[in-house]
């Protein structure tokens, strides 16, 4: 039994899980419509590579990878594709995204399917292969699984996450109960492809029975299940790997490089599916609960409509509205025609009993509550403070951007501030500060060439006067043939060149700073 | 709510303050025994002005009264000043530096969470700098005094000045065990001579003693509540002691020792319900402790050399003025970034 490294702070909310972890998973009907929404992950949205109109099969591509950070998208049962347009999708903004409609035929037709030999293949075909299958992270951050794989020679400690941490989320404790040997088939799969020295599995400790299952599962191999208190957020990626390694990974680190990495339970699932039977991702388990008539976990076809998932749960009729993932973390639907995507791992129905409206917020007081529920060692009160009065710089030296958004310090502030919607506003604040000088930086220096561009072609129009004023001896070239652009080709080569790095240069650091972003996403997996 | 989190603890303010007030009880019931209702008197006259003071701020400022009314928070401010103050000053005094508390040190600097200056202490200055005379005319314990006040009489004194036929204050009044202390040192009297007298008690002074031990208890009710961080009364009544240990040591004619400094005057009151308002405190747990020992030592320091009847107070406003310099200094590190960590 290892020594656990606990986290500082963390809170004890109610746990609301007794409501849906009692009943298997259930298979939820075909509904009549799919909304596939084409950006599912981190990253890229994937682009589509079907037409209205098209028949698809169980499986088939319909959206390709587009570049490193992204992941393909699949039709999730066979039928027609409607349309490939812009449907409002499963965010909090209600925005349009673009969707592929597709109508099932009920017919369940499978494209086939390749088994495809990983254990005799590179590594790189290994992950582009994972790309292809649209498998990513399961725990609700939804990070390209190929990318957690990439780059690890060797590692120190593979961290499963088994914790959901989370009120009302139970699909991961229903999953490892019942589907554990798939699980532990996943685990013996990324740990051979990471070359990982030791597996630790963390499950909180409100889960005896899939603690068993995992055990059981897990008996042949060197894996260790270790029984974590029930804290949230310990099933954060950053808290569970800490917990069980007593390494601390930064934010914008990669965990990978620290010889520490983590996967969540129901990604490691579905990495066995699609690396043993060449399933893509096309299905997740989804809890539905709340203010519903049956609360239970459904596994549900991506793409199915939410409101057909709640029909099917039963909505209570005092529901104010939905939660998408859990209720530290999670957002409120803007409406329920959107599709299930692969980040769904809850939906709860809200009431005023359950949810009751927030009290009214006052004055901080310093007490310093929130200081000691944060997880990543901030210092709440002060960055709130920062926010408040626009003191970005000082926010951001104070690492803002550590703050993974757990939502602890806003839970037990007695002046009930809520704090994380400050800290929200605070990174969007710089964020939009960084576009905008990039923007400015980026028209100064086309500003730059044009006046350099301009001034060229002064000082070649005055030089090519002062050619034909003198003699010539040969006869001069056509007027045509001599337009102002080709003329100075020689002068203006190193210019073009220069543009040519300058263009590389940025398109390499937009490149470092997606991979940047996409690093950060990383963390969020579990819960 | 329309973002995460959607689930608040319920603990509000409210309770909070409540529990500090509280918190106060049992010494406040010590106190009440060993001097009579005078103290009562003071608290409820304290408790009224800031509440009126408050609403009339809140609604100069054109901000709700429901909500910071009942948050508790000029109440605990109004018991802390009228502990603070003589049980047998008269009316006006406690009147006038609730005011002062609730509208300058607190409603001036943009009211609750924002003021710089513990608001109580605030109040106590002004009354010790501009009234030091009566600041000093404590009441002897009962029992201890050449005549006794009724409650009635007590009352009476507070409000009208006008003590029954035949008795001068100087009967019914005695000098702090800290002032006596003092005083006597400056005549030459030996310090095992001068805590031979009656006003002494095993450590401190007779019967305020007791009362010392009253906020001790409900010091120890906020920590065990997680209300109060333990580093600041540690820190404050640590580097007290070990100050007066430290003269003592040197000089143990002259200088108390460090029982006799944190069984006297305002230190118990001050380490859990002064040092530790939050509003004017430092956040980082270093800089509490840091905070709370530079504070055991000032109160020392004025107390022992300086001419007031205790230092907590200034000790206290001093140390307010460096607490964001001091959050500055000792920020803690932040997860994944700390030094010397595998990771």
């Amino acid at each position: 039994m290892s020594r656990l490294h606990a986290f500082h702070g963390g809170i004890h909310p109610p746990e609301h899980k007794a409501e849906s972890n009692g009943a298997r998973i259930v298979q939820v009907p075909l509904p009549p419509q799919l909304v596939v929404a084409l950006n599912q992950h981190i990253g890229h949205g994937a682009k589509p590579v079907v037409a209205a109109g098209d028949r698809v099969a169980k499986g088939q591509m319909i959206g390709r990878a587009e570049g490193r950070v992204s992941a393909a998208v699949h039709a999730p049962t066979s039928g027609r594709v409607l349309a490939v347009e812009p449907r409002v999708v499963a965010h909090p903004s209600g925005l349009a995204e673009l969707c592929v409609v597709i109508e099932p035929d009920g017919e369940e037709r499978w494209i086939e399917r390749q088994r495809f030999d990983w254990r005799n293949a590179d590594g790189p075909a290994v992950l582009d292969h994972l790309r292809d299958l649209g498998v990513v992270g399961l725990g609700g951050a939804v990070f390209p699984s190929h990318l957690k794989l990439a780059g690890a020679r060797t590692l120190d400690t593979l961290v499963i996450n088994g914790a959901e941490c989370e009120p009302y989320i139970t699909c991961d404790d229903r999953l490892m109960r019942e589907r554990a040997d798939e699980i532990g088939a996943g685990i013996a799969i990324v740990r051979q492809l990471m070359n990982a020295r030791q597996v630790k599995v963390g499950i909180e400790d409100n889960k005896p029975e899939a603690i068993e299952a995992m055990r059981l599962a897990c008996g042949g191999q060197d894996i260790e299940v270790v029984v974590v208190p029930t804290l949230y957020p310990s099933g954060g990626a950053k808290q569970l790997t800490r917990l069980l390694t007593g390494r601390e990974v930064p934010a914008g680190v990669r965990a990978t490089d620290l010889g520490v990495q983590c996967f969540n339970v129901g990604t490691v699932q579905a990495l066995y599916r699609a690396l043993e039977h060449g399933e893509p991702l096309l299905s997740r388990i989804v809890t539905l609960t709340g203010a519903v008539a049956r609360p239970g976990n459904v596994e549900a076809l991506l793409g199915t409509p939410l409101s057909h998932l709640m029909a099917f749960a039963g909505v209570a009729a005092d529901v104010t509205g939905h939660v998408y993932g859990g209720p530290m973390m999670g957002f409120v639907l803007p409406s329920l025609e959107a599709g299930l995507t692969k980040s769904g791992n809850c939906i709860i129905a809200r009431n005023a009993e359950l949810f009751p409206p927030a009290p009214p917020e006052m004055p901080c007081i310093r007490c310093g509550t929130c200081a000691e529920a944060c997880p990543a060692e901030l210092q709440p009160m002060d960055l709130y403070w920062f926010a408040r009065a626009r003191q970005f710089g000082r926010a951001q030296e104070r690492h803002l951007f550590d703050c993974i958004e757990c939502g602890a310090c806003a839970y037990v502030c007695p002046s009930n501030i809520r704090l994380v919607d400050y800290f929200r506003y605070a990174k969007s604040e710089i964020w939009a500060a960084e576009k905008s000088r990039d923007a400015a930086t980026l028209a100064r220096r086309r500003h730059e060439a044009r006046q350099a561009r301009q001034e060229r072609d002064k000082r070649e129009r005055a030089e090519r006067l002062a050619a034909r004023t003198t003699p010539r001896p040969a006869p001069p070239p056509l007027p045509e043939q001599v337009t102002p652009q080709e003329a100075p080709a020689a002068p203006a080569a190193p210019t073009d060149d220069d543009k040519q790095a300058r263009i590389a240069a940025a398109m390499a650091r937009a490149a470092a700073r997606r991979a940047g972003q996409a690093g950060k996403g990383e963390g969020g997996d579990g819960a | 709510m329309r973002t995460s989190p959607f689930l608040v603890q319920p603990t509000p303010l409210q309770i909070v303050m409540l529990k500090v007030a509280g918190a106060l009880l049992p010494g406040i019931a010590l106190y009440a025994w060993t001097f009579g209702i005078g103290v009562l008197v003071q608290i409820a006259l304290a408790s009224v002005t800031a509440l009126a003071v408050e609403a009339g701020c809140l609604k100069l400022r054109g901000r709700p009264l429901q909500p910071f009314l009942s948050d508790g928070s000029a109440l605990v401010t109004a018991w802390l000043l009228a502990l603070a103050v003589p049980p047998l000053a008269p009316w006006w005094m406690v009147v006038l530096a609730t005011a002062v508390a609730i509208g300058l040190a607190k409603h001036l600097y943009g009211g609750l969470g924002q003021n710089t200056f513990n608001p109580a202490m605030v109040g106590f200055a002004v009354l010790i700098v501009s009234f030091p005379a009566q600041m000093s005319r404590w009441a002897a314990p009962l029992g201890l005094g050449m005549a006794e006040l009724g409650g009635l009489a007590q009352l009476g004194w507070i409000f009208t000045g006008q003590l029954p036929a035949g008795l001068a204050f100087d009967a019914i009044a005695s000098a702090t065990p800290l002032d006596t202390v003092r005083t006597a040192l400056g005549q030459g009297q030996p310090l095992a001579q001068i805590l031979a007298a009656p006003i002494f008690g095993d450590v401190g002074g007779t019967g305020s003693e007791w009362i010392v031990l009253g906020w001790l208890v409900g010091g120890v009710f906020l920590w065990q509540q997680k209300l109060i961080p333990w580093q600041l009364p540690v820190g404050y009544l640590g580097a007290l002691a070990l100050t007066a240990s430290a003269f003592h040591l040197a000089d143990p004619a002259h200088y108390a020792g460090p029982g006799f400094h944190l069984a006297t005057g305002a230190a118990m009151l001050g380490a859990f319900f002064i040092v530790t308002d939050p509003v004017t405190a430092p956040t980082t747990p270093w800089g509490r402790l840091l905070y709370a020992a530079l504070a055991g030592v000032l109160t020392y320091l004025i107390r022992v050399f300086g001419s007031y009847p205790d230092g907590v107070a200034f000790a206290v406003l001093i140390m307010n003025i460096a607490t964001p310099l001091i959050d500055q200094l000792t920020q803690p590190a932040v997860f994944g970034r700390k030094r010397g960590k595998a990771a």
